[in-house]
């Protein structure tokens, strides 16, 4: 459509060209029905929609590693696993700062953890470690006391790393951006300290420990840099330091203090840390260890994806999980497949049912309606607590069935507690799910269809195959979506009646979030059980058309 | 964090100034008769000490750790102080989610003049961990159906002896305790168990071993199951907590006996969330002290069979608050009980629970 006219654009009564003024007014209704829907969007969004996503990003989130040791995965990156040999010293230094700082704030146990899911052992190693961490630095201060006393004091080291002359603030400002990646909280104030250009340079170690646990007390604790000891990583800095340094040519404050205890830390003995952390525990000489690290030290991984649907992420690539850990693949095949059935015995149990609300005068029918709902109200703990007491060895049947000597007292049925009870327990709680849509489907196909059928000479099968049950189709496609979905992600009822054979995938997600822990591999679990889902809408959608589906 | 901090701490003053200085604290512990225990033994005398106290339970020790980290991500930590078992305390304390005490500063001393940290000795077994109870899992076994000519057994390898005890065994659906019974039965070595365990030609050994009742055993996840089903008559034996087995055998009077052989000990304790705000914290500290005590911890044994954690309680443990029968026969700390015993390896399971519940589970559901 053009919006002018030989005479120019057509104008609504005040003025403005008529298509604007249409646009305008389109504009405001919309926005007005988006005003009336806006609670329920917005509900849905903070309390629906968000919680979700934010537990599925769990499933790819990895910053963990890198965030807690952060110098540790840098150094390491260009270690090769394959030579079989553990990475070098560079790399075990970087391990004890990081790990110290992390060990102050109490992360590395969350690391351990973390790790402890690719590879078994390694929660222990960190939580081992984390305790033995101080004993070097105390070590190296016990030496260092006997030459000058004021070695273990706050205010001293704060003279000798401040120093005279310019100061180095960005150093301090990095250590405490890297203190909040590690807590994850925003941290101000002013720290209080600054080192010297000359004692950065000069002693490098030295001055990066001192300035984790200067960030640490003053944002952390809220302390006085220059009235705390120092950390005795700040030692173990020291004496890495001094084994290179040449402090001889240093003039600033504390200069000769400094120099003596250079002239001591010859004849005390230094300790590499890669040895350090191997007397600490061997498995820190283990490359399958370090190897693991290095794989899971980006931000972002596969590796939760990977391990449901039973391949796990080397350090070689993906790999398929060992034969007696694969489980997921079967539980979502379990899950499909029992979902499916109960699904089909619904149809088969409400398809009756509903035909015969819709056909009985109504009076029976209300009262059949309330025998349909009369579960629906009742707590489903007590539903499938019943039919434990139903179906168990020495529940209801089998105590009928033994007593009309049907089945032998020593070889009672068992219908508990497998793919059996849980099936017959859920499609009879999902069973109005079913007849509801059905009942309010049939209602609508007018009685006379069927009766015209027959008088033009259906037979009562034909009249019901060909007219009757076409018509009740979109009621089954409803029913069946909501069955379906309902039951894919059912968790009381199979983790109660289900056994070890009759359990969903949905009990495995549970343990995941509440028990293991492991919410990274849950929510990938959770969100690969929702792709199928949704999979699974759009399939049906492709072959029966969603329009076809009548809730009434 | 900083903003939601202010918030909570304005409508807590406004809360106390508005309430006059009462105090309300809320507990998580398990429900049912052990908390009625703890409500019983700690909670009653503390509130008639206290007036201006009220206390509100929770019951979601189960699901502790998921809900505390949950919460702790939220920046809004409701509880107060929380009932966990051991393992869960570990996990806590590991996690930063739990407070770490000084024992001798938070706990009272010992009425014997212990200190405290003498006192419960090796039950702290975590920095954060403020131990209660000790219990423990082990079988119970339904009296009548034991075979005619057949001695009751006495022996927790009789779980595995289908010939001679035949009928259905429940078991706890997860490896812990399973894995160790099936190897100790299969003739590892007590002290060797953890070893071989380590192994996974010893998580096979053991998985074979349970492999051979496998079919004969229902798997329970609710303390309550094994109870239940020995009531029901629907299993000849199953295991679960002494407790359970006390209040079936003697309060519900059933045909059921117990097994003491290898029972597994277990903790079980308060931990303090980290991050409560210094008036609730200075409250349950007050608490804790209280129903820590050596008096305390005694009392509770009056209500249910767990042995309290403190050395100097165990003299003061008598009878039974409502039938009158004596309770120390029936602790799994009684030397007559406790000849053979098993202590949860905590540090083992910390690192191999994930490993070995991937196969455990793997197995189960072939």
């Amino acid at each position: 459509m053009s919006d002018t006219t030989q005479n120019g654009p057509m104008l609504a009564a005040d003025g403005t060209p008529l298509k604007r003024s249409l646009a305008r007014a389109l504009r405001r209704q919309k926005m007005r029905a988006l005003m009336l829907i806006s609670p329920l969007l917005i509900f849905v969004l903070v309390t629906f929609i968000a919680p979700i996503a934010d537990m599925l990003f769990r499933s790819v989130e990895n910053q963990m590693v890198s965030e807690t040791l952060p110098t540790t995965t840098q150094v390491l990156g260009e270690w090769d696993h394959s030579a079989g040999e553990p990475p070098a010293e560079p790399v075990y230094e970087a391990l004890y700062y990081d790990l110290f700082i992390a060990a102050e704030a109490k992360e590395h146990t969350k690391l351990g953890t973390r790790l402890n899911y690719e590879y078994t052992g390694v929660s222990s190693l960190f939580r081992s470690t984390g305790r033995g961490l101080d004993d070097l630095g105390d070590d190296y201060l016990d030496e260092l006391e006997e030459v000058d006393d004021r070695w273990g004091e706050g205010a001293f080291w704060y003279d000798l790393m401040t120093g005279t002359g310019s100061t180095d603030e960005d150093l301090v400002a990095a250590h405490a951006k890297r203190l909040e990646q590690l807590t994850g909280d925003k941290l101000s104030g002013d720290v209080g300290f600054a080192p010297s250009t000359e004692i950065a340079a000069l002693l490098p170690k030295t001055t990066a420990a001192y300035a984790d646990f200067a960030v640490y007390t003053a944002l952390v604790d809220g302390d006085v840099v220059a009235e705390e000891d120092p950390w005795e990583s700040v030692y173990v800095g020291l004496m890495t330091d001094l084994q290179t340094a040449d402090v001889a040519s240093y003039s600033g404050p504390e200069a000769e203090a400094l120099q003596t205890a250079a002239e001591a830390a010859q004849g005390i003995e230094y300790i590499p840390l890669k040895t350090f952390f191997a007397e600490e525990d061997e498995d820190w000489l283990n490359v399958d260890i370090w190897a693991t690290v290095q794989t899971y030290s980006s931000k972002y991984t596969s590796g939760y994806f990977l391990n449901a649907v039973d391949l796990q992420l080397t350090p070689d690539g993906i790999e398929a999980r060992p034969e007696n850990q694969q489980i997921y693949i079967m539980l979502f095949k379990r899950t499909m497949f029992m979902s499916l059935a109960i699904t089909f015995s619904c149809i088969a149990l409400g398809y009756p049912v509903a035909w015969l609300l819709a056909n009985l005068p109504a009076s029976k029918a209300n009262l059949l309606m309330i025998l349909v709902l009369l579960p629906f109200w009742t707590s489903l703990l007590v539903r499938t607590s019943a039919w434990k007491v139903m179906l168990q060895q020495q529940g209801v049947i089998n105590d009928v069935l033994v007593w009309l000597g049907l089945v032998d007292d020593a070889a009672r049925l068992v219908m508990i507690n497998n793919q059996f009870g849980t099936i017959v327990a859920m499609t009879h709680i999902l069973l109005p799910f079913m007849i509801l849509p059905l009942y309010s489907v049939m209602q609508g196909i007018p009685p006379s269809y069927l009766r015209a059928a027959k008088s033009l000479g259906a037979t009562n099968w034909t009249a019901f195959w060909r007219v009757y049950f076409p018509q009740s189709v979109p009621g089954i496609g409803a029913g069946s979506i909501l069955v379906f979905i309902l039951a894919i992600g059912y968790y009381i009822t199979p983790e109660i009646v289900g056994g070890t054979t009759g359990t969903f995938i949905s009990n495995r997600i549970a343990y995941h979030i509440s028990s293991s822990l492991n919410w990274g591999l849950g929510a990938a679990l959770g969100a690969i059980l929702l792709a199928v889902v949704l999979l699974l809408y759009w399939a049906y959608d492709k072959i029966v058309g969603i329009d076809n589906v009548k809730l009434g | 964090m900083k903003l939601t901090h202010t918030l909570l701490a304005g409508s807590a003053l406004a809360l106390v100034a508005g309430a006059a200085s009462a105090q309300d604290l809320t507990l998580v512990s398990w429900g049912g008769a052990y908390q009625s225990s703890q409500q019983k033994a700690y909670v009653e005398p503390y509130v008639e000490a206290n007036p201006g106290v009220s206390v509100t339970w929770d019951e979601s020790s189960a699901e502790a750790v998921a809900k505390l980290r949950a919460m702790n991500e939220a920046g809004n930590i409701t509880w107060d102080l929380v009932d966990v078992v051991a393992a869960d305390a570990i996990r806590l304390c590991d996690e930063g989610l739990a407070m770490e005490y000084d024992p001798d500063e938070l706990l009272a001393p010992g009425d014997d003049g212990s200190s405290a940290e003498d006192d419960f000795g090796d039950l702290i077994v975590s920095d954060c961990f403020i131990p209660q109870i000790v219990y423990s899992t082990t079988f119970g076994y339904r009296t009548d159906l034991v075979p005619e000519g057949v001695e009751a057994p006495t022996d927790v390898c009789s779980v595995f002896d289908l010939e001679t005890y035949p009928g259905k065994r429940s078991l706890e659906k997860r490896p812990i305790n399973n894995m160790e019974w099936a190897l100790y039965c299969d003739g590892v070595a007590k002290d060797e168990i953890y070893d071989v365990l380590a192994t996974p030609e010893g998580q096979d050994q053991a998985l074979a071993k349970l492999d051979t009742i496998k079919d004969e055993v229902i798997w329970w996840s609710a303390g309550a199951d094994t109870p239940q089903l020995l009531a029901d008559g629907e299993i000849f034996m199953g295991s679960t907590y002494n407790g359970r087995l006390f209040s079936v055998i003697v309060e519900q009077d059933q045909p059921v006996g117990m097994l003491w052989d290898m029972q597994v000990f277990d903790l079980d304790g308060w931990i303090i969330p980290a991050g409560l705000d210094e008036e609730s914290q200075a409250a349950v500290e007050d608490f804790v002290k209280f129903a820590t005590d050596t008096t305390r911890l005694a009392d509770q044994s009056k209500y249910i069979s767990y042995g309290p954690a403190r050395l100097s309680s165990a003299p003061l443990v008598s009878t039974h608050a409502d039938l009158g029968v004596e309770m120390a026969p029936h602790m799994p700390t009684d030397p007559e009980n406790a000849k053979n015993t098993l202590l949860y390896n905590y540090e083992f399971w910390a690192d191999y629970r994930d490993d070995i519940d991937a196969k455990f589970q793997s197995w189960l559901a072939k």
